[in-house]
């Protein structure tokens, strides 16, 4: 190797040493004692149990419901959001008039403490909150929102209204990203607007679209802490998401319990980051940048 | 003639486009209304007087509790012009009772040096994944890619074992390290850094400058929007934390605003109003002032290849 180059990468390695050794000391090494946390019996007696802490974990009727009810609420709400703020980035892409207060206000809600947040939600939501008001005016029945079925419609709304505006300055920059002259060609060779949307812009967005995709369900799983002010630690149960679970065996100290549950969730987390740097392989070969 | 038929439908078409453009505005506008609602509720809320508060929003707050009030009415107002304006709370918070102030300042020295710290490791460490590309330091870099997406709840436990270790549970520490070493900035500013075109970085070493004044003299100026874009994440992020200070920091003197405003009970609803506001003015000062680089900020993000 030239030498001029060596010398670079030594010097620059120093560069790098606080932060690896600040994350190697705080995130890295402690994820393996996590690991070895998850294998033996109990932190006093230290017996090799080998996956039975995964097994119960599994078995345990608590977690599976937590697991099915993140998924569904994952399913549904980051679907949502991504079509909702794909559709608001294109429609101010239009050369709207007003277009930056609109951006404004759509990220508002990154500013806002929870507090304020769980406080009109609970003003618009509650069993005498204003949309059950409404409601009985129009003659129907008061529903408790957050304790029925339709709860996780309740969160799916504070999700959207949360992420929304983050997501759409994504897809804003990456659609002024799209070269004009290829859409001006297109033009040009008369295809329709619809081939540009599909052929053109949604093609240069694919990435992002995924990016976002996985932002989202990251997010999605952010959404306990709303939950969790909103309704406490026991919630009704269509609200019970994995970081309930995660956050009582916290409270009752089962730390091989919860080991276990934090590695399945990485493992679930790794599987899906791998999936998104595949995909922008594969999707992104053709596109230069 | 058939020229002038074709510039009138042009025009024609040309209203309709400007038209439809216009109906498209308005309906974004108000959607875009209905996001802002959470923040004027709270600071108009703020200026009304404690019984209209729980005239409003009584049944809501103060069912099932002991300490019922006497203005509860039957129904909920969902309420933004005051009946009476009135600094009562705000009084009550900045002069009667040092409890939210104090709990205000603790925000402020936790999220502060995060901030300032996390930059300036992130800087260092971001130069040293611009400045060379081996494959030890791609595989470094895509831990810190993951680690950054994993959800609290799995670092979590990390954390927590770590802050135990070190004695570091219950003092501010346990706060700032992590969040000081936190890859967020460190992924960000990379991405930032290697789109510094290789030559200008390279001439600098030809007239003679070392790898410092190279770091110091061109690539930290170059950053100089990157970092406030960066900054301005981080502070909205941690402002607002929530569960970090419930399990690091046991005795609640210590905790930030926000956790302690997510705690108000609900005979204080009247006060949470004022508290909240009060809140809101840094992250909406930062916010005013640095929309274009919050922006910017979460564009750089786009893609999560360096």
């Amino acid at each position: 190797m030239d030498k001029s180059i060596r010398r670079v990468k030594n010097i620059s390695a120093v560069y790098l040493l606080p932060s690896v050794i600040g994350v190697a000391l705080f995130f890295i090494l402690p994820f393996f004692v996590v690991i070895y946390y998850s294998v033996i019996d109990n932190p006093i007696s230290k017996e090799f149990v080998f996956l039975d802490n995964f097994y119960s974990v599994l078995t345990n009727k608590a977690f599976q419901l937590a697991v099915s009810n993140t998924l569904k609420f994952s399913f549904i709400a980051v679907p949502l959001v991504v079509i909702l703020s794909l559709t608001v980035a294109f429609l101010l892409d239009m050369q709207i008039p007003g277009k930056s207060r609109i951006r404004t206000a759509f990220l508002s809600p990154m500013m806002v403490p929870i507090a304020s947040v769980i406080l009109i939600w609970q003003v618009l939501f509650h069993y005498n909150g204003l949309l059950n008001e409404i409601i009985v005016h129009f003659g129907g029945g008061k529903t408790d929102w957050l304790k029925s079925g339709q709860a996780q419609i309740v969160i799916i709304l504070l999700f959207i209204w949360k992420n929304l505006g983050y997501n759409m300055v994504l897809f804003m920059s990456s659609l002024s990203n799209i070269p004009r002259e290829i859409v001006e060609v297109a033009v040009m060779e008369s295809a329709s607007k619809w081939q540009v949307f599909y052929h053109i812009k949604l093609r240069y967005l694919s990435s992002s679209i995924l990016f976002v995709t996985i932002l989202s369900v990251i997010n999605s799983f952010k959404i306990f802490r709303e939950i969790y002010l909103l309704t406490g630690d026991y919630p009704f149960d269509s609200l019970y998401m994995l970081q309930h679970y995660m956050n009582n065996m916290f409270r009752s100290l089962d730390y091989q319990k919860l080991s276990a549950a934090a590695i399945l969730m990485s493992l679930f987390m790794i599987v899906l980051i791998g999936i998104l740097f595949l995909a922008e392989n594969v999707v992104g070969k053709d596109l230069d940048g | 003639m058939a020229d002038n038929r074709f510039i009138k439908k042009m025009r024609r078409r040309k209203r309709n486009k400007e038209r439809r453009l216009k109906l498209l505005s308005c309906i974004l506008m108000l959607t875009a209304f209905l996001f802002l609602i959470p923040i004027i509720f709270t600071v108009c809320n703020s200026f009304m007087t404690e019984q209209e508060i729980s005239a409003n929003y009584g049944m809501i707050f103060e069912t099932g509790e002991s300490g019922a009030k006497p203005y509860i009415s039957e129904t909920v107002n969902l309420k933004f012009i005051p009946d009476k304006v009135t600094l009562e709370q705000y009084k009550t918070v900045l002069l009667k009772s040092p409890d939210y102030l104090l709990k205000f300042w603790n925000s402020v020295i936790l999220v502060v040096p995060i901030v300032v710290f996390q930059l300036l490791v992130a800087l260092f460490a971001a130069y040293g994944f611009t400045r060379y590309r081996g494959r030890i330091r791609e595989i470094i870099f895509f831990a810190y890619i993951i680690l950054m997406l994993m959800p609290y709840q799995v670092t979590l436990v990390p954390n927590f074992l770590v802050s135990k270790w070190l004695n570091l549970i219950d003092t501010n520490w346990a706060i700032w390290l992590p969040g000081i070493f936190s890859p967020f900035a460190v992924f960000l500013l990379t991405k930032y850094m290697r789109r510094i075109p290789y030559g200008i970085l390279e001439a600098a070493k030809v007239d003679g400058a070392g790898e410092f004044q190279i770091f110091r003299h061109i690539c930290v100026p170059l950053c100089k929007g990157a970092l406030t874009s960066v900054a301005i994440l981080i502070f909205i992020d941690y402002w607002n934390m929530v569960e970090q200070p419930l399990i690091l920091l046991a005795d609640s003197d210590m905790h930030p605003l926000s956790v302690f405003l997510s705690k108000i009970n609900t005979g204080e609803i009247a006060l949470a109003f004022a508290v909240a506001s009060i809140y809101l003015v840094p992250t909406l000062l930062v916010y005013l002032y640095g929309e274009d680089y919050l922006v910017e900020g979460i564009a750089y993000q786009g893609g999560i290849k360096g």
